[in-house]
């Protein structure tokens, strides 16, 4: 991947047992605590576990991480499921025009579609507590904006590729958004900081833009 | 008795920032820390400080800073024609500042990032184990303000006298920016990649510590945004839909879904956070053994024994 960075690929495995393996190998490289390992990004079929250059050579990390996650043998988890208010008065949803146009919808069916799934957390990445969310309706599957907005509000739901997730701080992103909820995904001073974890259930629940307000308050 | 700092002008973007915040990658939080990592660390060593020690960093433009009590600070990356009191302060020199006094930091010369290591470092409360500034997020704090107060820790170590040699050995300009291949390299034509390796490439001025927009002609994008996304290392150069580079830099996300056309090479790394707007980079394609020993040349020459004279 870099001259600092490799990454364990799980191409051949369904979404969800490429999920399971991703953590399992997450979880038993922190277990093993490799010095030198600096950081994990884990994503949908992958994981990129970046490291120090002046500790390891590609082919020496490459051998300690399979020792550390060969007997890996991963049984899904427990799941817990949470239920997320979302709003998508045209002011939080500015992709949902694009979003109808490409899947032939109308708004409420669009919407309906949306809300009638459960999601699975598969990973969390991009900005803190940002989740990934497999699960998506494959009628909703567009393609990420040609060119990112520089400004995507805290909360928003986007849809991009087959994928949704939830913006947890304001930031620049490229998904099309179809809504916006009022609950915070990250917060430094609480514990677990992320309100969503790998291998979490998620559901949608429409509000309307007053009620939006009301749980934007606390 | 704490010396405290107040700023009189904040510059244009003035954070705190050590080596960032590695280890929460899989929260989603980026590894952060200094733009230039390489003057962040020169700069505490000559400051007598651990080489990660809190400092601020300056973008094109520096602030203003009135000093209430004594220190000692060390000015390390881009010639940012800092004044003391209306003196001149060298870079890469130790200097002792009175009470009172008043430093100030002008546009930068040349680079794009100043840094400015107090002897003792920063006294911060870290943020998951690293006093760095996260700006998209807000970990760590945002953007220093006018009227913002920061206090210095107490010097532990004298200064030395500064080996210039090394300094200048370690910071020797160019334009060049070498380059691995990346998880994606082979999906893009031949084309795209002679361009991308034969091209003199524009920095754009919307680029910032997230990322670095580069204009020269357009790359042509395999998997037209439709790739699975997948983790991102400092450094990767991904290919947007529309065909622009663009540098991931220290603020970047964990993951991204663009394909990485190549990723530049740790060694090189601080000389991304030198990079001005409208600069022209060019990029040489190395192998991953040559990006290492390049790395580990560089390492050798980064300790007190090679600074100091």
């Amino acid at each position: 991947m870099s001259d600092s960075a490799l990454l364990a690929r799980f191409d051949d495995s369904t979404p969800t047992q490429a999920q399971l393996r991703v953590s399992a190998l997450l979880e038993a490289i922190h277990a093993a605590a490799i010095e030198g390992v600096r950081n994990l990004h884990p994503a949908f079929r992958s994981l990129l576990v970046v490291y120090d250059t002046r500790m390891w050579t590609p082919q020496g990390l490459l051998q300690r991480l399979d020792e550390a996650g060969g007997r890996a043998d991963p049984l899904p988890k427990p799941a817990k499921t949470l239920v997320l208010p979302v709003c998508s008065s045209s002011g939080f949803a500015p992709g949902l025009v694009e979003v109808c146009a490409a899947a032939g919808l109308e708004r409420v069916a669009a919407i309906r579609l949306f809300t009638a799934a459960t999601y699975q957390v598969a990973f969390l990445g991009f900005a803190p507590g940002f989740p990934y969310l497999l699960g998506l309706p494959p009628e909703l599957a567009v393609p990420r904006l040609a060119r990112p907005r520089t400004h995507i509000p805290a909360g928003s739901v986007g849809i991009a590729g087959g994928q949704a997730g939830i913006y947890p701080a304001d930031t620049p992103g490229g998904w099309q958004i179809i809504g916006r909820t009022p609950f915070r995904l990250f917060d430094l001073g609480r514990e677990p900081m992320s309100l969503l974890n790998t291998g979490d259930e998620v559901r949608f629940v429409v509000i309307e833009e007053a009620r939006y307000q009301e749980l934007s308050q606390w | 008795m704490v010396t405290t700092i107040e700023v009189l002008t904040p510059g244009m973007q003035t954070t705190v920032q050590d080596l960032g915040r590695p280890g929460y990658g899989h929260l989603g939080v980026s590894a952060c820390g200094a733009a230039d990592a390489l003057a962040l660390r020169l700069g505490n060593l000559l400051a007598g400080n651990a080489e990660g020690a809190a400092a601020l960093e300056m973008t094109l433009l520096g602030g203003r800073f009135r000093f209430n009590g004594p220190a000692a600070c060390v000015l390390a990356g881009a010639d940012f024609a800092a004044k003391l009191d209306g003196v001149p302060v060298e870079l890469w020199t130790p200097t002792s500042i009175l009470a009172g006094q008043t430093l100030a930091l002008g546009g930068s010369i040349t680079g794009a990032r100043s840094y400015v290591c107090f002897a003792g470092g920063l006294m911060v409360g870290p943020s998951l184990g690293s006093c760095s500034t996260h700006i998209p997020s807000g970990i760590g704090g945002r953007p220093l303000l006018k009227g913002d107060v920061l206090s210095i820790r107490e010097q532990v170590r004298n200064l030395h006298p500064v080996h210039r040699e090394t300094i200048e050995a370690l910071r020797s300009a160019s334009d060049v920016l070498r380059v691995t291949d990346s998880a994606q390299t082979s999906d893009f034509t031949e084309q795209s990649l002679a361009n991308l390796y034969s091209l003199a490439w524009s920095v754009q001025s919307d680029s910032n510590r997230m990322g670095v927009r580069l204009v020269g002609v357009l790359l042509e994008a395999p998997m037209q945004g439709s790739m699975t996304t997948e983790g991102a290392p400092l450094g990767a150069i991904q290919v947007t839909p529309s065909g622009e580079p663009v540098i991931l830099f220290v603020d970047h996300q964990t993951t991204g879904g663009y394909p990485k056309i190549g990723c530049v090479i740790s060694a090189d790394h601080w000389r991304i956070g030198q990079l001005r707007p409208r600069q022209t980079v060019r990029f040489l394609r190395v192998s991953f053994e040559e990006a290492r020993q390049l790395l580990l040349e560089q390492e050798a020459l980064i300790n007190p024994e090679a600074l100091f004279e």
